[in-house]
């Protein structure tokens, strides 16, 4: 069976003062290959930790994930993760970055060289090639480390709030960037982010989740990511369904914000 | 006390001086324009000015209060009185009083000094010469060449016609005139305000010995075999230190079992200074290149220990993540993320251990050693050749400086991105 499944996920750990939590239960969904789900959900719900799950670095403790019918046991390349920021290599220059999964491969630089610049002409550094990494700006080191998931060639993409550390005008043009490369390469990609109009433009399914216990609340799918392809997001944005749509999953998780302020508050 | 007054005055004017020169030059770059510049660090830089005349302030009052050719004649501190000094003194004998003259001749030390000439005059009471070398002191027999002596009851009443008891003295224009508690007469010709060589010598001796011993040597042994030695130690010792040192604190920073064996260790002997460890390194390894270079590699080990140890634990953990989902295998994780990010806190243990090691050889030196920049200052000092205590604290001072502006140069080409994650 192709595509990723998750099967019932439930994640629990005990904390030292003896009480245990919760962060993710029973948690099913299926993608199929080339998907794109962004997971929207107020801060506790488990998007992370899905994630991570995901991703191998965590063992759920009950259920299990499923990619191209084997089980995630562990990190592998078959799963890359694009991380917030400070994920990149500070004592590699950008192409020794982008090259460091064929090279961890055992790849000659004739096996990979073609495709490491390709990527990097796609991102758009090509001029940058030999910049040490404090020398870019925060966007050109996303574009780096969109670069560096795509040299290795994964079948799935995680990406964990990418574009969190961006200022608003960078992020719009990542935005474009993120489904252009989605359309052209086909992956199957999950993206958690923190704003309902980046999960609305950029998921072709959409997971809202609930926090204690973290859980699916939600799910949509939607046609932005699709007509988003190669146009300007503003004018998707302008629309009067995405605005319908972006009130409507924002009053949600207000709704959800405000239950845990209550509940704290109760608790106090 | 004189000397700080002079030092804060010179610190003062010269501020004022330079302002005022900068301020006729002024130019608009984008610091200056900054009109908060209190509280923001950033516009603090160190004024070049200010160090040159720092530097100079030092060697100018070092050189004036030492009477150094370096330093013109006029900028000199009053030095001590050195020529023919002349006192009078009234002796009562028998009942009579008489006075007579006392000439001394206060030479510069070293030199040689005859008395100077003196009529015998008359009374009972003679005149008498006497030499005194400058800042120090000598005691005047005057009554020896007396026609009463002490057996008729000879005793000073009075110098310069002031009335003197034993325990009791006279300042006259020349020096200080003091009578013993037996009834001597002590002359302490005027000291003024410059330092004595045996305390303090002037810059141009020191130089004069550094080029003196860089080319006969000192003790057996030339001035680069001396700090050679030492440097040679540091080296010797700070390689193992970080030989051993590293892996263990890589193994500390990334096996739970290595940690919690090598922990109660490590934190034990991290505050323990090196110097304490010098009585036992002699015990068990004697004196010699073994004991020194053991006491090197144990101030060496703990700091480049905790250092490599700090540089595995700060590794972001999403780096490794990163990796891991990169593919690479824990070899090439070790290899390729943990060893490079742990490289800026290795090069900063290794400036400290660099900096310790440095300290511990000279002392180790000064408690025992054959050779060394320490034994060379230790053995100058039992023989009051301040001088050579000075060259060697001076080059000391240089070569710990240049160990350190090395460590720095090989840091910023080996680890550029060093504070710039």
């Amino acid at each position: 069976m192709n595509g990723l499944s998750l099967d019932k996920i439930s994640m629990r750990f005990d904390l030292p003062n003896g009480t245990s939590v919760q962060a993710l239960k029973d948690v099913s969904l299926h993608l199929e290959e080339g998907e794109l789900m962004s997971v929207l959900g107020p801060s506790g719900c488990g998007k992370t930790t899905l994630l991570n799950i995901v991703a191998g670095f965590l063992a759920p403790t009950e259920g299990k994930v499923v990619l191209n019918g084997h089980p995630v046991t562990g990190p592998d390349a078959e799963r890359g993760m694009v991380f917030q920021q400070g994920a990149l290599f500070e004592w590699m220059n950008v192409r020794e970055n982008v090259s460091f999964g064929p090279r961890m491969k055992g790849q000659r630089e004739k096996d990979y060289g073609a495709h490491v610049d390709h990527l990097l002409d796609v991102v758009g550094l090509h001029d940058f090639k030999e910049k040490a990494i404090y020398e870019l700006s925060g966007g050109m080191q996303q574009r780096v480390a969109l670069a560096r998931c795509l040299a290795n060639d994964p079948d799935v993409i995680l990406m964990d709030e990418p574009l969190g550390a961006l200022d608003a005008l960078t992020r719009e043009k990542m935005q474009s960037l993120v489904l252009k490369l989605w359309k052209e390469t086909g992956k199957t990609i999950i993206l958690i982010t923190h704003s309902v109009e980046e999960a609305l433009l950029l998921g072709e399914r959409l997971l809202v989740m609930a926090p204690r216990p973290g859980r699916i609340h939600k799910e949509y799918r939607l046609p932005f990511a699709d007509d988003g392809v190669g146009r300007d997001l503003r004018e998707v944005k302008k629309r009067t369904d995405f605005g319908e749509r972006r009130e409507e999953i924002l009053s949600m998780i207000w709704d959800m914000e405000e239950e845990i302020m209550g509940r704290a508050e109760e608790t106090k | 006390m004189i000397i700080l007054l002079i030092y804060v005055a010179i610190f003062v004017v010269t501020f004022f001086v330079v302002k005022f020169v900068a301020q006729q030059a002024a130019k608009t770059d984008y610091t200056s324009l900054k009109t908060v510049t209190f509280g923001d660090e950033s516009t603090v830089t160190p004024n070049r000015i200010a160090s040159v005349v720092s530097v100079l302030t030092i060697f100018l009052l070092w050189g004036s209060f030492t009477g150094s050719k370096w330093v013109p004649g006029f900028l000199h501190a009053p030095g001590p009185f050195t020529g023919v000094a002349e006192f009078t003194y009234t002796a009562e004998a028998d009942g009579q009083t008489d006075d007579a003259l006392v000439r001394v001749l206060v030479h510069p030390v070293g030199e040689e000094a005859t008395d100077p000439e003196v009529e015998p005059g008359d009374g009972f009471a003679k005149n008498d010469a006497a030499t005194v070398g400058a800042w120090r002191s000598g005691l005047i027999r005057v009554d020896q060449n007396d026609e009463l002596g002490r057996d008729a009851g000879h005793t000073v009443v009075a110098v310069n016609g002031q009335p003197i008891a034993p325990g009791q003295s006279v300042e006259t224009d020349f020096g200080r005139v003091g009578m013993s508690p037996k009834g001597t007469l002590n002359f302490e010709p005027a000291k003024g305000w410059q330092m004595e060589p045996i305390w303090l010598p002037p810059p141009e001796a020191v130089m004069a010995r550094l080029i003196d011993i860089s080319k006969d040597g000192y003790r057996d042994s030339t001035l680069w075999e001396h700090l050679g030695y030492s440097l040679f130690r540091v080296i010797v010792g700070f390689f193992f230190g970080a030989l051993i040192g590293i892996p263990l604190g890589y193994a500390m920073g990334l096996s739970d079992w290595f940690r919690g064996w090598f922990d109660p260790i490590v934190e034990f002997m991290r505050p323990v200074p090196p110097l304490a460890l010098i009585p036992l390194v002699i015990i068990w390894a004697g004196i010699g290149e073994t004991g020194k270079i053991i006491l090197l590699f144990l101030a060496a080990l703990w700091i480049m220990a905790i250092a490599a140890r700090a540089g595995v634990s700060g590794v972001n953990i999403t780096k490794v993540h990163a990796a891991y989902s990169l593919g690479a295998s824990k070899f090439q994780i070790m290899r390729h993320v943990i060893v490079p990010n742990s490289l800026p806190e290795i090069f900063t243990g290794a400036r400290v251990a660099m900096g310790v090691c440095w300290g511990t050889v000279v002392a180790a030196e000064l408690v025992a050693a054959e050779k060394g920049a320490g034994m060379m200052i230790m053995v100058a000092s039992k023989f009051q050749l301040t001088d050579i205590v000075l060259m060697g604290i001076i080059l000391i001072g240089v070569i710990g400086f240049g160990i350190d502006i090395l460590m720095r140069k090989v840091e910023s080409i080996l680890v550029p991105w060093k504070g710039r994650s």
